[in-house]
C-alpha cells in the first residue's frame, strides 16, 4: 500500500464543504445518498464543454473525434478501476437503477417466466427490488427472499433451499441502511452451483472499498456515478462479455443499431446496443476524473479511513448519548461501511433531522427506499448519517452534539 | 422565537405526547382510510363513524410518524369531532390555506381571521410553511381523512 495521503487536505477540494447553513459550517455526512464532488471533476467536465464537446460515435470532423476518445477513455477508466479485463463489459447508463432495470428487464425478460424464481434479500434498495417486482407481474415468476438475521447480517440459514431451482440472485455488496457488508464469496458460490446467476447492486461499495469484478465471480454488477465523486446522469453496468451478447437491447433508438429498415433493425455490438440515445458524455468524462482522484488517494486508505471514523462515531456516540440512542446493524466497524442508521428515544427521525439542519448537519431521515428491511427492523424510520473520505472526527463531534440537543428538545 | 420553536410550539409537543382519539373504530359501521407518506414513511390510519344526522359521532387515528403528522393528526380529531361532513370540508380548506396549497384550479388565499380562530389549536402549525419538507407531514392526516370522507360518498 502506498503512503496514506493527508485526508484533513483534500476537504479544500471541496467548494461545497466551505459554505454555510444557518450560519454554522456546513457538516454533510449524507454521502450515502450522493457525494459531494471535488473541484478536479468539476474542471474536468467544464474543461470538455469548453474545449472537446460535439456528439459521439457520429461526426467524422476532429472535435467529434475528441469528443468520441474523452468518452470511451472514461469507459476504459472505469474498466481499470473495477477490474474488467474487458472495457466492452462497461455499459453506461443514467444511475445504478436504470443498469438494474436493464439487467431485470433484458435480461429477466430473456430468461424469466411461469414457473422460474429469483432471490432478493430484504436488506434491499427499492431499486433492486422494485423492477424484479415488476417483471414479475408481467412474468409470473416466483420472489423469494433471504431474511435478516442477528445484528444486521443477512440470515442464510436456508440460503440452499432458497437458491434451489432459482435463476437469479440479485443482492447488495452494502445495505444502505445499515452499513453491512454482504458475505458475497459465499452468496455468489452458493447461487452458482445452484445453476443462478448473480447480479450485485454496489452502489454503496464502489465509492469506498477495492473493487474487482474478475476476482468476485459475479455476472452483473451495478453502481452509480454520484455516489463516488462523479456527476449525477451516469450510471456503470458491468456484465459478463457473453451473457450481454445474448441479451437483447433494453431502450431502442440511435446508437444501439447495426442497420434498420422498415421491416425490422439490427442491434450494434456490445455495449453500443445498451446505450441508445445520445450517452452521458460529459458525465462520463466527470465520472473518468473522479475515478483518476479515487485512485490517486488509494482505495485502501479511503476504505482505512471510514474504518478509522466509523469505529470513532460508534464509540463517541454510545459514549455520549448512552441510552438514548440506538445505532442499528453491526457492532464491528471492519464489517460494515461508513453508514450509519440512528433511532433516538422519543424523537422520531424527521425531528431528529429537523434539529440537526439547525446546527448544518446533514443527515437523512425516513426509510432510505427501503421498507421491507426497515419492517424488520420494527422501525419506520432511522436518521442516516454517512461518511465520506472528506469527513473526518469533527463531524462526528458536532453531530453528537447535535442529537444531544435533539434529545434534550422533545425528551424534556 | 426562532424557527425552530416556531415549528415546535409547546401545543404541537403537547398533542405529540399526548395524542388525542388514538386507537381504532370497528369497521363497519366506521370508515377506515390509510395515508403514506412515500419520502419518510410515516403512516396514518384514520377511522371515521358518521351519524345518521351527518355528524362526526366518533374519530380515531392509528399509524406512526414525527411530531409535525402526530400533532396535526391529534389537532385534526378534536377539531372534527362533532361537526357536519360540510363543516370537516370547509376546515380542511382553511387549514390547506394555512398551509399554502389551494384547492385544484383555486386562487391560493391567506385563511381570514375568522377562519384562524376557527382553527383553534390547529393555527399553531402555521410555522410548518417555513419547511416546506414538513408541509407534507401536517397534511397527511387530513389527505387521509379527505379519503375516508370520499369513501363515504361512494
Amino acid at each position: 500500500m502506498t503512503k496514506a495521503p493527508d485526508f484533513a487536505a483534500l476537504k479544500k477540494d471541496f467548494p461545497i464543504l466551505h459554505t454555510e447553513r444557518n450560519g454554522r459550517p456546513l457538516v454533510f455526512l449524507d454521502s450515502a445518498a450522493s457525494s459531494q464532488r471535488p473541484t478536479q471533476v468539476l474542471d474536468a467536465m467544464d474543461w470538455m464543454y469548453n474545449h472537446a464537446y460535439a456528439n459521439v460515435h457520429r461526426g467524422v470532423y476532429g472535435l467529434a473525434e475528441a469528443a468520441t476518445n474523452a468518452y470511451e477513455s472514461a469507459r476504459l477508466k472505469v474498466a481499470r478501476f473495477i477490474g474488467s479485463p474487458d472495457s466492452s463489459e462497461v455499459i453506461f447508463t443514467k444511475n445504478a437503477t436504470e443498469a438494474l432495470n436493464l439487467v431485470a428487464r433484458s435480461w429477466g425478460g430473456a430468461n424469466l417466466g411461469d414457473g422460474d424464481a429469483i432471490v432478493l434479500t430484504t436488506m434491499e434498495h427499492h431499486a433492486n427490488i422494485v423492477p424484479w417486482q415488476m417483471m414479475a407481474a408481467e412474468r409470473g415468476f416466483e420472489i423469494r427472499w433471504i431474511p435478516l438475521g442477528e445484528n444486521g447480517q443477512l440470515d442464510l440459514t436456508d440460503l440452499d433451499v432458497l437458491l434451489d431451482g432459482a435463476k437469479m440472485l440479485s443482492v447488495t455488496s452494502m445495505s444502505n441502511v445499515l452499513g453491512t457488508i454482504t458475505p458475497l464469496d459465499r452468496l455468489i458460490s452458493a447461487a452458482h452451483a445452484a445453476g443462478a446467476k448473480v447480479c450485485i447492486d454496489a452502489c454503496q461499495s464502489v465509492p469506498h472499498m477495492r473493487t474487482r469484478v474478475d476476482e468476485m465471480g459475479a455476472d452483473f454488477v451495478a453502481f452509480s456515478g454520484h455516489k463516488m465523486l462523479g456527476p449525477t446522469g451516469i450510471g456503470v453496468l458491468w456484465g459478463r462479455h457473453e451473457l450481454l451478447e445474448e441479451m437483447p437491447p433494453f431502450l431502442g433508438g440511435g446508437g444501439m443499431i447495426s442497420n434498420v429498415t422498415t421491416e425490422g433493425f439490427m442491434p450494434d455490438a456490445v455495449p453500443s446496443k445498451f446505450e441508445a440515445g445520445t450517452p452521458p458524455i460529459v458525465e462520463a468524462v466527470g465520472l473518468g476524473a473522479a475515478i483518476d482522484y479515487l485512485e490517486a488517494i488509494g482505495m485502501d486508505h479511503i476504505r482505512q479511513h471510514e474504518i478509522e471514523l466509523t469505529s470513532y462515531a460508534l464509540r463517541t456516540l454510545s459514549e455520549r448519548l448512552g441510552q438514548a440512542i440506538t445505532i442499528h446493524g453491526l457492532s464491528e466497524p471492519a464489517q460494515r461501511g461508513g453508514v450509519m442508521s440512528i433511532t433516538l428515544d422519543g424523537v422520531h427521525a424527521h425531528d431528529v433531522s429537523q434539529v440537526l439542519d439547525g446546527y448544518a448537519v446533514a443527515v437523512r431521515p425516513g426509510h432510505h427506499c427501503a421498507k421491507p428491511l426497515m419492517r424488520e427492523l420494527g422501525v419506520n424510520a432511522t436518521a442516516r448519517a454517512s461518511f465520506y473520505l472528506y469527513n473526518d472526527t469533527s463531524d462526528v463531534d458536532v453531530l453528537a452534539d447535535a442529537l444531544i440537543e435533539a434529545h434534550r428538545f422533545f425528551a424534556t | 422565537m426562532t424557527d425552530l420553536e416556531d415549528l415546535y410550539r409547546e401545543i404541537i409537543l403537547d398533542h405529540y405526547r399526548s395524542p388525542r382519539n388514538s386507537g381504532e373504530l370497528e369497521t363497519p359501521p366506521a370508515h377506515r382510510a390509510e395515508g403514506f407518506n412515500p419520502l419518510c414513511g410515516d403512516e396514518i390510519v384514520v377511522y371515521l363513524l358518521v351519524a345518521d344526522d351527518g355528524t362526526i359521532a366518533d374519530i380515531k387515528i392509528g399509524g406512526q410518524g414525527c411530531s409535525i403528522s402526530q400533532s396535526s393528526a391529534s389537532m385534526m380529531s378534536a377539531a372534527v369531532k362533532g361537526k357536519t361532513v360540510a363543516q370537516v370540508r370547509d376546515l380542511m380548506k382553511s387549514f390547506k390555506g394555512l398551509m399554502s396549497i389551494a384547492a385544484d384550479g383555486a386562487e391560493l388565499a391567506e385563511p381570514s381571521p375568522s377562519e384562524i380562530r376557527e382553527l383553534g389549536d390547529l393555527a399553531a402549525l402555521r410555522g410548518v410553511v417555513k419547511f416546506p419538507t414538513r408541509i407534507k407531514c401536517a397534511t397527511l392526516s387530513w389527505n387521509t381523512l379527505d379519503q375516508a370522507l370520499a369513501e363515504l360518498d361512494a
